[in-house]
């Protein structure tokens, strides 16, 4: 088993959102131990690992709702460990949360507006409105209704909305494809691919690890709160304890 | 085969079920007193008084529910006919055979004891003032008006509209009696009331029959059109909602300046009641229906708003006694009420749900009995309170505390701010996040906002709202004691707002007007000031059969609605089919 950590850029000053030697803890529980991750301009990286291994922690890390005991959360070259929630949000992080969340009583076109909630450009906040109309033409027929109302796919859709109404420059995804059936899982990856190639970088956590890695440049294993594996997603598709563990086996796809 | 004609074929276990919920709910009821004490409320003099009305709407309501089917969409159901209304019969015999055993109880047994109503005067009551009436006549009564009740099920529903909206008004007329009264004297309407009520109170026997005929035929030749032009307005696109809201509101607006002019003191004190609380609830559905943080201590901004008042305003307040204005004490009313939001909220609002709200019942009774504590004693009067609290002087009037117009012209401006701050915030960038809070706190705090300032400034917006009808109440009253400002007090708010309909100021007006103007506040009393200590079970029934009911309340706002329904509409759409799971909610409602 590859043990050995190679992450010869974690150190480059160009990365977007960094984790130094980053340490976590709930109360005397140790969660995440000594993460050291990397993500820069235009990737799509996923972290991969099975329950209780940290991946939620390590995003709650990332977004400043849970602050690290030891080592530092960069965000844009900027140590940002005291700084809140907000100020990371203004400073182009958003997550997209497990199962969707949307605010469930409230209109689509609310939910889009709370992704603005920090930003005060009038004019951008229409432009990425109709950005996200365009992308999305069934959100825009379904403005005026409860976001509770919609079904599986549109609620991917508007959560996808609002996390882009904030412009961000990375987006965090966790678990993307937990509660979608089936056929809409194929399709909401082939979105997060799609929005990867027009230049925003992407950090998700996932359990299917193998359409994550289908479609990721680069992946981590979390294994309990370590980084067990850091590879190109193509290296990590071949590697076979890897697939023993994650992938079930069988050859990928 | 040879089967028995279905005709014949009763569903005795739901007689026995209801017949016997019904006897314990009559007996609750007699032995709670309400028979006696309602029985001075005359609603048609001298035949039928509320004291029997709170007996004999029970074994009607359950010979109607067991009488009526479940109808399910597609599947045939017989037309209803003989065999519902034997079941209403004996369902409510059943419920009247109660009332035949307990009136041989108290002939028999002495049990007063413990039940403090089992008594001779619930046994007059019960046989109609008759010395030796055959107690067996309650099966009687049960079984006639069980079988009124199924009735009812069994006549087209437009003759049910009409029997049933003659009653209420009937009763309604009844009850508003004293309003009517007072009113009339400014209209120069006298004569009117001469004409249908009895001088010691109730309606008359023909007028109230010609007012019932009355009213039922007309509910029945407008055949629900009210309900359709309702339902026609909460469909309407978003700009002409809003105009005919903004009419709505101007003639509301226009009723409630112009009519106190024609009332007298009874009926204008009775608004200035219900005006406050209506201050009160506004600035609870702030705190409570937009930004979902249940403060159970409300009433702790209401003491600190008449508290100050009095300090600041009172000549002989114990240690500080500026003596000035209303007016400008208002000003510190407001810096003293946020900032008691500010100490109280700082600590409470990083909690959730039930904790939150423990803690805030804990701080309400923490902030009165800190005004009635020793050691506050020399500053705020301790249980002697603070008095001589002057009355407004506003430069052009001067009000009174007697002067009940004026107070209620004064509670209605406060209460019209109230209502634009609320409609405003709802709209804003703080309301929205209030909104999102109440909805996912955490996914909120991952869109960035602050959630803890977010919240206090719930808590202070609500704060301040209440600490105005604090002060107006000290105004009013002329004094302050901190038994004024029981826990009861912030529990009627809430009943208030979640009756109404939580987050919908309509509701909220709604809420008021009929718990605090008809059943009465705490310590104020509403029009049926018979009711006294009963009021806080009738309180507590209606907050009980809302949340099973009516969880939005009487008058919803539409999101609540959708929200609270959602199962029965997609169920509904499963009955008819055109069930599909791709499709939402309001997809299938434009089908349909």
């Amino acid at each position: 088993m590859s043990t050995e950590i190679n992450n010869p850029e974690s150190t480059n000053p160009s990365a977007l959102l960094e984790f130094r030697n980053v340490n976590t803890h709930y109360g005397a529980v140790h969660i995440l131990k000594d993460v050291d991750l990397a993500i820069y301009p235009g990737e799509l990286v996923c972290l991969l690992g099975g329950n209780a291994s940290g991946k939620t922690t390590t995003l709650k890390t990332l977004l400043g709702m849970v602050t690290p005991t030891s080592g530092d959360v960069v965000l844009d070259g900027e140590v940002v460990n005291s700084q809140p929630t907000s100020y990371r949000v203004a400073n182009g992080v958003t997550m997209v949360p497990e199962n969707r969340r949307l605010f469930k009583r409230l209109t689509v076109k609310e939910n889009l507006m709370l992704g603005a909630y920090l930003r005060n450009d009038r004019d951008g906040i229409n432009e990425d409105l109709e950005g996200v109309y365009d992308r999305f033409p069934r959100v825009k027929e379904r403005l005026s209704q409860k976001a509770g109302t919609l079904s599986g796919g549109e609620q991917q859709m508007v959560a996808i909305g609002r996390a882009l109404m904030s412009r961000p420059k990375v987006l965090l995804m966790d678990e993307p494809s937990m509660g979608l059936a089936p056929a809409l899982v194929q399709q909401n990856f082939e979105l997060i691919e799609q929005i990867n190639n027009e230049g925003m970088s992407i950090f998700m956590v996932e359990q299917n690890a193998n359409m994550a890695l289908s479609i990721a440049d680069r992946g981590w294993v979390l294994l309990t709160g370590r980084v067990i594996l850091d590879d190109t997603a193509e290296a990590l598709r071949a590697n076979e304890d890897l697939q023993k563990a994650y992938l079930g086996g069988g050859s990928g796809e | 085969m040879t089967a028995l004609p279905s005709s014949l074929l009763l569903d005795w276990k739901r007689i026995v079920r209801w017949g016997s919920i019904c006897a314990v709910a009559l007996l609750f009821v007699s032995l709670v007193g309400m028979p006696i004490k309602l029985d001075p409320k005359s609603i048609i003099s001298p035949l039928l008084s509320l004291g029997y009305v709170s007996l004999f709407w029970l074994p009607l309501i359950f010979g109607y529910v067991a009488s009526s089917r479940v109808v399910l969409e597609g599947v045939e159901t017989s037309k209803p006919g003989l065999p519902d209304l034997l079941t209403g019969v004996l369902t409510g015999a059943i419920g009247g055979a109660g009332l035949t055993l307990l009136m041989l109880g108290i002939e028999n047994f002495d049990i007063r004891d413990p039940l403090i109503n089992w008594s001779p005067q619930l046994l007059e009551v019960l046989a109609f003032g008759a010395r030796d009436l055959n107690p067996a006549v309650w099966i009687g009564i049960g079984g006639a008006l069980g079988l009124f009740g199924a009735a009812l099920n069994v006549i087209p529903e437009s003759l049910r509209r009409g029997i049933s909206y003659g009653f209420f008004t009937v009763l309604a007329v009844a009850i508003f009696e004293p309003a009517l009264d007072d009113m009339s004297e400014g209209f120069r309407l006298e004569w009117l009331i001469e004409l249908i009520f009895q001088k010691r109170g109730g309606l008359k026997l023909w007028p109230a029959i010609i007012l019932a005929s009355l009213i039922g035929m007309i509910s029945i030749i407008s055949k629900g059109k009210v309900k359709k032009a309702v339902a026609q307005y909460r469909e309407q696109e978003a700009p002409k909602k809003k105009q005919t809201s903004y009419v709505l509101f101007g003639v509301i607006a226009a009723l409630g300046i112009v009519l106190p002019i024609f009332m007298g003191t009874y009926v204008n004190s009775l608004l200035a009641n219900v005006g406050i609380f209506l201050l009160l609830a506004l600035g609870l559905n702030i705190v409570v229906g937009l930004a979902g943080i249940l403060d159970l201590g409300y009433v702790a901004f209401f003491a600190v708003g008449a508290y100050t008042t009095a300090v600041l305003t009172s000549e002989i307040s114990p240690f500080f006694a500026p003596g000035m204005t209303w007016v400008l004490s208002l000003v510190f009313v407001v810096i003293l009420a946020a900032l008691t939001g500010l100490i109280i909220g700082a600590p409470v609002i990083r909690m959730r749900g039930d904790y939150l709200a423990i803690v805030t019942l804990g701080f309400g009774e923490i902030i009165r009995l800190l005004f009635l504590s020793d050691f506050l004693k020399p500053y705020f009067g301790g249980a002697q309170g603070i008095l001589g609290i002057p009355g407004i002087d506003l430069g052009v009037v001067y009000i009174s505390g007697t002067d009940t117009r004026g107070i209620f012209y004064l509670v209605l401006f406060f209460c019209a701010i109230a209502v634009y701050v609320s409609w405003r915030l709802q709209a804003s960038r703080l309301g929205r996040s209030w909104m999102a809070i109440r909805e996912d706190e955490q996914v909120a705090e991952a869109m960035g906002i602050n959630t803890v300032n977010s919240k206090l400034m719930a808590f202070v917006v609500g704060a301040v709202l209440a600490s105005f009808a604090g002060a107006i109440m000290a105004a009013r009253v002329g004094s302050v004691f901190p038994n004024s400002f029981m826990i009861l007090i912030s529990i009627v708010i809430l009943v208030v707002v979640i009756v109404g309909g939580m987050g919908s100021i309509p509701g909220v007006f709604v809420g008021a007007f009929v718990l605090i103007g008809i059943l009465g506040g705490p310590k104020q009393p509403g029009l049926l000031q018979e009711f006294g200590s009963l009021k806080l079970l009738v309180y507590g029934m209606l907050l009980v059969y809302m949340m099973l009911q009516r969880p939005e309340g009487l008058v919803p706002s539409a999101r609540r609605t959708q929200e609270l329904h959602q199962e029965e509409f997609l169920q509904d759409s499963w009955l008819k089919g055109t069930d599909d799971e791709e499709q939402s909610v309001e997809g299938e409602e434009a089908q349909v």
